[in-house]
């Protein structure tokens, strides 16, 4: 099982593949939408491969609560297998 | 008392099972190019944000004289000349569209009249796997001797069913017609077809309400929803397998191939999927969607047909495609570019 800050940076490493970004601007308070410019499409991306990563799932209807990286985290962390 | 057959069933006679393959491919664009500013304002958006999304810079809305059966024409006589048949020849008219406006009867029928033709013609539903499904059929038909020649169509007016205010939408849905011809050949040209769907997922493509509800509650003219984000993870990481056993089932690798034409339903799905794919880099894909948006059951043929009129894609060469959409409904075949 990943620890908090195994899964931050993993997700960092994901959202890093996905859009360019440096892994270090990914923080748990950042918002998806408003602060790392994350669209809808890139965001269900980021979700696919977290759930590959971390063996979680994280049904479609979850991702739109998933507002900050800190949410993100905390439903893998509560959700792997 | 036993009843008891005369004895003639093994006597039955039917045709000799032969091989199918597209033997002409032709398009209709409608006139009138919209491009993203024209849509833009009623969603709060830009030109920037539609082609980040989706990739589309323009798309074609059908006007007066190009209606479902105008631009089926349209798209077919082309098809025709390529196959070098007459529309009399044909054997059946298969037209996938989920935009004909009327319950019944079909558009194939009047398709078939305008073409001069008197074959057996219907239409399927299967959205945006139509066409996939349209080909499946008519190439059963051919190897089993039902049919000679046939036409399929693909063709949608989706601006007839779009909300202008759907964000979800607006900037995808657009209008075109693509047909091709499925005759008998010496050898294979279409693999096998690798189908389903997922019903679980009904209402994540699906008009708004059904026309009873309309009709009974007075809700004005419905319009065909999307839930987007579903859609893509559905498509990118569920179709790519569906692709992948299209091409086993041909026994094709990627590196036999020279064009991948899968619907065209968004840019970033096209762009995943070649990704999950693996394609080589330089395989021609279609990304026709930039100046023709989301036509549903017409985008594969119409790609098909952008891409051998320019010379893109080599005539005889393998070609995967896939058709995905509302249902959630698939289809996907490697088949022999005209």
């Amino acid at each position: 099982m990943a620890d908090q800050q195994e899964i931050l940076s993993g997700l960092a490493e994901i959202v890093n593949e996905e859009t360019g970004l440096d892994p270090s601007d990914v923080q748990m308070e950042k918002s998806f939408t408003d602060d790392l410019d994350i669209d809808s499409l890139s965001m269900m991306t980021i979700v696919v491969n977290a759930e590959e990563k971390f063996g979680v799932r994280i049904p479609d209807d979850e991702v739109k609560n998933l507002t900050t990286v800190g949410d993100a985290v905390s439903y893998i962390q509560s959700n792997q297998g | 008392m036993t009843v008891t057959p005369k004895g003639f069933a093994g006597e039955l006679r039917t045709s000799p099972v032969s091989h199918a393959t597209i033997t002409g491919i032709g398009g209709y664009r409608p006139k009138r190019v919209v491009p993203n500013s024209e849509i833009v304002e009623r969603i709060d958006s830009s030109d920037e944000w539609v082609r980040e999304r989706s990739g589309i810079i323009e798309r074609r809305f059908a006007g007066e004289g190009e209606s479902v059966v105008d631009m089926s024409v349209f798209a077919t006589e082309p098809a025709l000349a390529m196959a070098g048949i007459e529309a009399g020849q044909l054997d059946a008219v298969i037209v996938a569209t989920v935009s004909w406006p009327y319950q019944t009867p079909a558009a194939a029928p009047m398709i078939a009249e305008r073409l001069g033709s008197k074959a057996a013609a219907f239409d399927i539903s299967a959205a945006c796997a139509g066409y996939c499904h349209a080909v499946s059929l008519a190439t059963d038909m051919v190897r089993a001797g039902t049919a000679q020649h046939v036409l399929v169509v693909g063709v949608e007016r989706l601006s007839d069913f779009t909300s202008p205010d759907d964000r979800g939408t607006a900037f995808i849905f657009a209008d075109g017609a693509g047909a091709a011809v499925v005759s008998r050949s010496e050898s294979p040209g279409i693999g096998p077809t690798v189908w389903g769907s997922d019903g679980a997922q009904w209402e994540a493509i699906s008009q708004t309400e059904s026309w009873i509800d309309v009709h009974e509650k007075n809700l004005g003219w419905p319009h065909i929803g999307m839930a987007g984000q579903t859609v893509f993870r559905w498509a990118v990481w569920g179709m790519a397998p569906v692709a992948r056993k299209a091409m086993d089932a041909a026994g094709v690798t990627v590196d036999q191939l020279d064009a991948f034409i899968p619907h065209q339903a968004n840019v970033r799905i096209v762009d995943a999927m070649a990704k999950q794919l693996g394609l080589p880099a330089d395989l021609p894909i279609a990304r026709d969607i930039a100046y023709t948006g989301n036509t549903s059951a017409a985008s594969i043929p119409l790609a098909m047909e952008r891409m051998v009129r320019h010379g893109e894609i080599p005539s005889g060469g393998l070609a995967l495609q896939i058709g995905f959409g509302a249902g959630l409904s698939y289809a996907a075949q490697v088949v022999v570019i005209p």
